[in-house]
């Protein structure tokens, strides 16, 4: 690996320092999962890795019933999927914290570092964009809150200025009669990466059985993890039965046009996001609650 | 060059203090500084598990974690596990079950084994398949070596 300088600070405000002065030189080190892998293959230009692993903010997974789930961003999976709360509250987030990487990987891997890493693939994104995760941002200028959706511009790239932290994932509390689940395809059944995936969540309506609301992220078939509007919207006013469930997964397929790489065709993607759009609405349907 | 750190830990039940540069891997340290050579190199980027060590009692990829970050903090390796006596019992049920042929995942498959028999005693095989999807081996075909896991845990169980 390349040699570079290693500090640890304890706050954020030393973390915003410490990019500001090593503009675009810095990187933030969380489980390492994704950096150290890039730091040792690629021709990096990092001279500073800044672990963020001992900032308080960045480790805590808090609740209350008025502001909702708050993950900080070097949460690792293993510590997220045995938090009863998330458990109970919103298991879409185990779905995902469950399935990233291997035992070894989940004691070290982040949620923070996935939605960072901003790979097209990112299982915790998918789960979080489905649940309307919102992302708390703090650089020079203070902080700001930048909904999941709109965190991402390209493979890799997303929003963060040089000088700025993701301190936590924020996700509102459950809505009463709403349920969420992420699915993916991978060709191993563990320590793979998805070829496509999809995080489902509905609100229904307990009298009438209409949805109410919706939020299909589609992963791994497009530049970034995407919101489909289009199933959303069709989606909502419908009752989540068999033939609602079919149109959605074929508008998904619709509203796609996905590449062929290394881990899959354009056509297998297609129609994978048909089939995992209909199992990951089932899933939501079966955890209405 | 980046200057070296100091950095104290604990690795084997043993208190170190030893000097590094920052961009080395908590898996270059084991082998090159303390010649714990049980800890593999097969990926070095997290696929393979041959790199498995308990970090802080966490089953871990040495080949991720920077050695600076093992400061203040536990490791055990496939080398910490034994007595002078006797193999850990995990050793002796890969032993007996000849879970091993050419025997480079081995130290990998005994650590992370531990990790799972530390957290669940009893895994079925499935539990034992998943928990050990992290690790490759390229010679067994993983059959004796899900038989050595299970083994292991009834050799655990009845000496508790
Ligand atoms: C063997 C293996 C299997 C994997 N399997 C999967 C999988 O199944 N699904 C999947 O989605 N991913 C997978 N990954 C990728 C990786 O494990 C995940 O993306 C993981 O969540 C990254 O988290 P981390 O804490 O390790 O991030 P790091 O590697 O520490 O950081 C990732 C990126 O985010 C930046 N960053 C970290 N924290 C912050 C912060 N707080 N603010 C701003 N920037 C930050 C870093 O600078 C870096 O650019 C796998 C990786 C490996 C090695
Ligand atoms: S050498 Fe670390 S996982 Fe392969
Ligand atoms: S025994 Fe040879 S790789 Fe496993």
């Amino acid at each position: 690996m390349k040699d570079f300088t290693y500090v640890s600070p304890s706050s954020i405000g030393e973390v915003v320092g410490l990019l500001s002065e090593n503009e675009g030189c810095a990187a933030l080190l969380a489980g390492g999962t994704d950096l150290l892998v890039q730091l040792r293959n690629t021709n990096s230009d990092v001279d500073v890795v800044i672990d963020v692993k001992k900032i308080s903010q960045l480790n805590d997974i808090s609740y209350d019933v008025d502001n909702g789930l708050s993950v900080g961003a070097a949460v690792p999976c293993s510590q997220i999927y045995q938090s009863d709360i998330i458990l109970e509250k919103y298991p879409i987030i185990i779905d995902a914290a469950s399935i990233i990487g291997g035992k070894a990987i989940q004691n070290r891997a982040s949620f923070g570092g996935n939605v960072c890493n901003s790979s097209p693939s990112g299982d915790a994104i998918g789960a979080m964009m489905a649940l309307g995760a919102t992302c708390e941002i703090v650089g020079s200028n203070g902080v700001r809150t930048v909904p999941i959706n709109e965190f991402f511009i390209a493979p890799g790239k997303n929003i963060l200025m040089t000088d700025e932290i993701l301190v936590a994932l924020k996700v509102p509390p459950p809505k009463q009669y709403s349920g969420s689940g992420y699915i993916r395809f991978t060709p191993r059944a563990e320590m793979d990466i998805a070829v496509a995936g999809v995080g489902s969540y509905l609100e229904v309506d307990r009298k009438s059985d209409q949805i109410l609301s919706a939020r299909i992220a589609l992963v791994a078939v497009a530049p970034t993890p995407v919101l489909s509007t289009s199933v959303a919207q069709m989606l909502i006013g419908n009752t989540p039965i068999e033939n609602t469930i079919q149109m959605a997964a074929s508008l998904a397929q619709e509203s796609i046009s996905p590449i062929t790489d290394v881990r899959g065709t354009a056509a297998q993607r297609k129609h994978l996001i048909g089939v995992l759009t209909k199992r990951s609405l089932n899933l939501a349907v079966s955890r209405v609650k | 060059m980046s200057s070296k750190l100091v950095v104290n830990s604990n690795i084997n039940g043993q208190d170190v203090e030893f000097l590094i540069e920052p961009q080395q891997s908590l898996l270059e340290i084991l082998r090159d500084a303390f010649g714990l050579t049980g800890t593999k190199e097969g990926c070095n980027d997290g696929n393979c598990g041959a790199c498995s060590v308990l970090f802080d009692n966490r089953l871990v990829n040495a080949c991720l974690v920077l050695g600076v970050e093992i400061e203040g903090r536990k490791v055990v390796t496939v080398e910490g596990l034994a007595n002078i006596n006797e193999l850990h019992p995990v050793q002796e049920a890969f032993v007996v079950e000849d879970g091993l042929q050419c025997g480079y995942c081995t130290p990998g498959f005994i650590v992370s084994t531990k990790a799972l028999l530390d957290q669940n005693p009893d895994p079925s095989d499935d539990e034992i398949r998943f928990w050990l999807a992290g690790n490759l081996c390229r010679c067994t075909g993983y059959d004796k070596i899900v038989k050595a896991v299970r083994h292991a845990a009834r050799l655990m169980n009845e000496a508790r």
